[in-house]
């Protein structure tokens, strides 16, 4: 069609291009549409908002703030009624700790010999197995914690005296698995991003690879790695099925990582699944625990925004 | 061109799916559900009656005060329960306009406190013991028993949702010490697969469900004989009938309304009801339960035979 696809080598180019068709109404419409869909996100996120800020606003004419924050027991649902919300939160932060003692070390170890030392062949093999780890449904870590990690690992180990059957460990275990890809993977790529002349130097002055990778890499990356530790905080801090399946169902204020705990999220499911009436404090429990979830979350995604932008080191 | 011909694919494939969804829901479906411990029951009869009909029956286990929340809202046709309604349900289902509901008995459960199969010193706990364990009065077996070990039990308890709870709780706790609470220093859960892996994974374990989930686990739990005064009486399907095991063994209902019954011409409910009492004495032994008397049985019976007879 030579008038809407003008071919600049035929001879009546110029005439055919005065005689395109005005498309303004579509070029309009198409930039409402792409304008619509970039909105939808935002969109709902601001609802996501207001409903969780709503329903909290409702909460805390129940419960006092005293009451959520100064309280030390998690105990909605059964006589008597208390409402403190820390032992919800120990037992996210207790799995968040222990499962980056497991992720952090080994995930930079990963990233390090990603890095520096594999040849790049094995980079190439490497790298996107590692990152299909990413893909594996979180459900199927849940169950293997469950079965494999607590009844075939620990309990024949350390007794079953020791382990209870939901304990926070196990848990913790997947859930390194489940960040090992984001930390190895974005800590590598930032370590990558450094360029080769800051590694040269350090060999020229007898480095050796150990202490170029630590001394010289790794501080170079370090913004880059921070943010995949952070994000990988995140991640933890979100996740449902593992901690839900394979960690417990007591809220417990405490770090023993062979405890029976229960997360923020592990609650929110317990109460969703349940008979909780609109409208009842119950109901209610599950948006502000939601809502000091979502804030923790943003505070760290934050926190990684800021690191990025203050210690990134820009290289030409 | 190209570009918008493939992005009206997805566009007309989402139509697709949404026209297509409304055809899973036939006027053929019953919905249950509501009680853990009855589910067995009605999973049983659900799966011989689609053997029969081309009826679809969806069986749910939320809980029993799920149930009934589900029941008041209108989302379900029957629900099951491990207790009796309480007043405060039918009065929420007589605000939604639900004020015909039919009550069935379709077994008898005697509830069963299970403990660790080595666990070597809990063979019988008096109503007493059961409710200090239970409400947090005992934190160490020592405290029930100076003669049993220093250690602390873990508890697994079915969760607030569940008819078996509150039935504990009514049974045990607060019919001995009317000021005490349930305690919520254990594992709770709505899925008594949970509490009975739980319980065989833990030698200091103590719990408590439904006849059939102690009768199904086999060796892999142990059955704490309870003594109400009259001595150590064992869990069992003669002990729950001649209403020895007491107060452990309760009835199992099922709720349904009137309306649905009365449904004419396609009667799915009233059929699958029918078909559901009618085989209760089978599936009840089948699936762990005790089976109800004849006398009680002909009383349910007679509750839906007025709406066999019309149409």
């Amino acid at each position: 069609m030579a008038v809407l696809n003008p071919d600049p080598n035929a001879s009546n180019f110029r005439e055919s291009l005065r005689k395109r068709p005005l498309n303004r109404w579509n070029e309009m419409l198409i930039k409402a549409a792409l304008t619509a869909c970039a909105f939808v996100s935002l969109a709902t996120t601001a609802l996501i908002i207001i409903v969780l800020f709503g329903e909290t606003i409702s909460f805390f004419q129940d419960v006092s703030f005293s009451d959520f924050f100064l309280n030390s027991e998690w105990q909605p649902l059964q006589k008597p009624v208390s409402f403190g919300i820390w032992e919800l939160v120990a037992g996210t932060l207790n799995v968040v700790f222990w499962s980056l003692i497991i992720a952090v070390p080994i995930g930079m170890a990963t990233a390090i010999y990603l890095s520096e030392y594999a040849s790049p062949r094995i980079r190439r093999t490497l790298k996107p197995i590692l990152e299909a780890l990413a893909g594996v449904p979180t459900v199927v870590y849940a169950f293997f914690a469950l079965t494999f990690i607590t009844q075939d690992l620990l309990q024949p180990g350390l007794g079953k005296g020791a382990v209870p059957i939901f304990n926070s460990f196990s848990a913790s275990v997947m859930l390194a698995v489940m960040i090992l890809p984001t930390i190895a993977s974005l800590s590598e790529d930032a370590m990558s991003n450094v360029p080769r002349d800051l590694r040269e130097a350090a060999y020229g002055l007898g480095s050796t690879r150990l202490e170029v990778s630590l001394r010289v890499v790794v501080p170079a990356a370090l913004s880059g790695i921070i943010v995949s530790i952070l994000l990988g905080i995140a991640r933890v801090i979100g996740e449902t099925m593992i901690v839900a399946i394979a960690a417990g169902s007591t809220p417990n204020l405490t770090l023993d990582p062979f405890a029976s705990i229960q997360t923020m999220t592990g609650y929110m499911l317990q109460v969703g699944l349940g008979d909780a009436a609109r409208g009842t404090v119950d109901y209610r429990s599950l948006f502000a625990v939601g809502t000091m979830l979502f804030l923790m979350t943003l505070v760290f995604n934050i926190a990684a925004q800021l690191i990025v932008g203050r210690y990134r080191e820009e290289y030409e | 061109m190209r570009a918008s011909g493939i992005a009206a694919i997805p566009v007309l494939l989402a139509f697709a799916a949404l026209a297509l969804s409304a055809c899973g829901q036939n006027n053929q479906t019953v919905r249950i559900d509501g009680s853990s411990t009855v589910f067995p029951i009605s999973e049983a009869a659900a799966e011989e009656y689609s053997k029969i009909t081309r009826a679809r029956i969806n069986v749910g286990f939320s809980g029993t005060g799920a149930g009934f929340e589900k029941f008041c809202r209108g989302a379900i046709h029957v629900s099951a329960a491990s207790r009796p309604i309480k007043d405060s349900e039918t009065a929420a289902c007589a605000e939604k306009g639900i004020d015909d509901i039919v009550e069935l008995q379709v077994a008898i459960d005697a509830l069963t406190v299970v403990v660790h199969p080595d666990n070597s010193f809990v063979q019988c706990l008096t109503v007493d013991q059961l409710h200090d364990l239970f409400s947090g009065k005992a934190t160490r077996w020592s405290d029930v028993d100076p003669a049993w070990p220093d250690d602390r039990p873990s508890l697994f308890y079915p969760g607030t949702d569940s008819g078996t709870f509150d039935y504990f709780v009514e049974a045990i706790i607060e019919d001995v010490d009317a000021t005490a609470f349930h305690t919520a220093d254990g594992t709770p859960s709505e899925d008594d697969n949970v509490l009975a892996l739980g319980i065989r994974n833990e030698e200091d374990a103590i719990g408590y469900f439904g006849f059939a989930n102690f009768s199904e686990a086999g060796r892999s739990l142990k059955a704490v004989a309870i003594d109400a005064g009259d001595g150590c009486i064992d869990p069992t399907r003669e002990n729950a009938l001649n209403g020895t095991y007491s107060p452990l063994s309760r009835p199992l209902f099922i709720y349904t309304r009137e309306t649905f019954l009365a449904e004419h011409p396609e009667n799915p409910v009233l059929r699958f009801l029918q078909f559901y009492l009618d085989n209760t004495g089978t599936l009840v032994q089948e699936v762990g339960y005790i089976a109800m008397p004849k006398e009680v049985f002909d009383e349910q019976f007679n509750k839906i035979a007025p709406f066999l007879s019309d149409g």
